[in-house]
């Protein structure tokens, strides 16, 4: 493929055919090969960069502060892995159940009816402006404002009643609460998708005659989805590491085991401090990876063709370099 | 060609002194329209003379301030109430929808479906077909509009004109009695005009009732039983395209047609 640079005619040579309009730059030679232009720039801050890299590395190796052999003790503990169990288990309530509120509060919040879109409004408005932290204890501290919690007319008879103290584990504070705050962000998430949709598709939809939630969950969600997913990712990795606050309603998630264990052996905080870093990175890289997918199937039919996933990527590449070699060798 | 509506008998649209109001704009000044079973209709006029809003005031899109519509014989999003008419609910008005097929200028297909669930997809959700049916009716709709071998395409990977005989292959799945066309070659390339045109022409010859709001007069003049000349919120002029379009008695008519033939 690469013959006619090889076989160039030699200097003076009239090509066969057309030879075109004269050229307006007297040309000494036929054509030789391009060298790309140089990039010593690059070269140094490479330079630099993986120096610095390397000091670090080092000073994360040798330095006898970080306990490296702590760290492997501590990082399969059955006492830290039952942390983490519980960070993973309030995180994917809260972000089940706080994507459920939001849709819920989204909706409320694009409906006809004002009173529900007041309450939505003011829902969120309250839930983004008091911390996670004050939220939790307020919740913990619930069971002292009110004894017993019931369903019923305001002022009337209650139709179910619940014992406080009895229904509210610290799991179930740390979820509500949790779920409370994730749902009012969410909202925001979920009505900027909705939004997002074009009206033409509400329009075509209830042209069709399709039953309304079909036209919701079938027609207009899907859509939405695909600018919501991105933006809720974000909102879920705040959460994984927003959870590490249930500790201080004595929830002994991830964070609140590597606390405790700190304070019983203080000498090995650092390491423990580590434990924790790892897993946290390891759980919202997790979350990155899946989100590609999630993202990459709600791209269907949204582009024309689907982003490559990270192994054809790597194979193009591969490719890329193999003809490129291939290339320089032939020439 | 087999008649694609051979299940519903073509239905006749009756448009009774209807008013509709933007704001202060008086978008639609009583208008008042027949258009018997089987009959083609074109509507034409200038932008903003209320051709869009009668023809989304038939299938209730828009709800009129007073008059009524009705196809087949059925009052359409509203039912008598003594001497008034009350809007119907949701689910009832729905029903109603799927009587009447309606064919956007954007075409408005879902983006997220192939091109085969966008014309399954509303016989399965109505619960009129189970999927396997829906899917081979659409197998058959799609033959009819040319597209056959398109079915697992996504709406974005075709072209403006495929996508618009899409729409119409998604219309006619519920089987409508009337189907309304609002302009449905003005977001076409020139050179796609003609395949959509041409798929509304064989539908025209087919029998089923069309009502269709173009700027093509050419067409209209091809296709049309009927021409209405709508402008300013009022019917100004009908009748046969070789009176309307040829001999005009209007002079609000004749001014229109100079301008755009």
């Amino acid at each position: 493929m690469t013959e006619p640079l090889t076989t160039a005619a030699p200097p003076g040579a009239v090509s066969q055919a057309d030879p075109g309009p004269p050229s307006l730059v007297a040309v000494p030679a036929p054509p030789r090969r391009v060298l790309p232009r140089r990039h010593p720039g690059r070269w140094i801050t490479t330079a630099v960069v993986l120096v610095l890299v390397a000091q670090v590395l080092h000073g994360l190796v040798t330095n006898r502060f970080f306990a490296w052999d702590r760290f492997a003790y501590w990082s399969v503990r059955p006492v830290i892995l039952d942390g983490l169990l519980i960070t993973l288990e309030v995180t994917a309530l809260a972000a089940v159940l706080g994507l459920l509120g939001g849709i819920a509060l989204a909706l409320a919040r694009l409906s006809a009816n004002p009173v529900l879109r007041a309450a939505s409004w003011t829902y969120v408005w309250l839930f983004r402006s008091v911390p996670l932290i004050v939220v939790l204890l307020f919740l913990y501290n619930f069971s002292a404002l009110y004894h017993t919690l019931s369903l019923g007319i305001p002022f009337g008879p209650a139709f179910v009643r619940f014992d406080e103290s009895r229904l509210a584990s610290d799991l179930v504070i740390a979820v509500v609460g949790l779920s409370l705050n994730e749902a009012a962000y969410a909202a925001k998430v979920v009505r900027a998708g909705i939004l997002s949709v074009d009206q033409g598709q509400h329009e075509a939809a209830a042209a069709l005659g399709l039953p309304k939630g079909y036209q919701f969950g079938r027609i207009v969600f899907p859509q939405a989805l695909r600018a919501i997913v991105p933006s809720y990712v974000n909102q879920l990795i705040g959460l994984v590491k927003g959870t590490s606050l249930v500790f201080y309603v004595s929830l002994l998630d991830l964070f609140g085991s590597v606390q405790s264990m700190g304070s019983t052996y203080p000498g090995d905080i650092v390491p423990l401090l580590l434990v924790a870093t790892a897993w946290y990175v390891l759980l919202t890289s997790v979350v990155s990876v899946v989100q590609f997918y999630v993202e990459r199937h709600f791209s269907r039919g949204a582009l024309r063709t689907l982003p490559p996933t990270p192994l054809r990527k790597a194979r193009a590449n591969l490719r890329a370099l193999r003809a490129r070699i291939a290339r320089e060798a032939a020439i | 060609m087999t008649t694609v509506t051979e299940e519903r008998a073509a239905a006749g649209v009756e448009v009774r002194d209807v008013h509709k109001w933007y704001g202060t704009h008086h978008v639609l000044d009583g208008v008042s329209l027949t258009v018997r079973p089987g009959e083609v209709t074109a509507v034409i006029g200038p932008s903003g003379s209320g051709k869009s809003t009668l023809l989304r005031v038939i299938n209730h899109l828009e709800r009129p301030e007073s008059g009524h519509v009705s196809v087949g014989g059925e009052l359409v999003g509203v039912r008598r109430h003594g001497d008034r008419l009350k809007e119907l609910g949701e689910r009832a008005l729905l029903t109603q929808r799927g009587r009447i097929g309606f064919v956007f200028q954007n075409f408005n297909l879902f983006p997220h479906l192939t091109v085969l669930d966008n014309v399954a997809a509303a016989p399965v959700a109505t619960g009129r077909l189970r999927k396997p049916a829906a899917r081979e009716l659409a197998r058959t709709l799609l033959g009819q509009v040319g597209l056959a071998d398109k079915s697992t395409a996504y709406p974005r990977q075709l072209s403006g004109g495929q996508q618009q005989r899409v729409a119409i292959a998604r219309a006619l799945a519920l089987r409508p009695g009337v189907i309304l066309f609002d302009e449905p070659t003005s977001a076409l390339d020139p050179e796609l005009v003609g395949e959509v045109l041409d798929v509304v022409k064989d539908l025209a010859g087919s029998g089923t009732t069309l009502v269709i709001v173009t700027h093509e007069i050419g067409f209209a003049r091809e296709v049309a039983d009927r021409v209405v000349f709508l402008d300013r919120g009022r019917v100004v002029e009908q009748g046969t395209p070789a009176q309307v379009l040829d001999d005009p008695r209007e002079g609000r008519t004749r001014e229109f047609l100079s301008r755009v033939l």
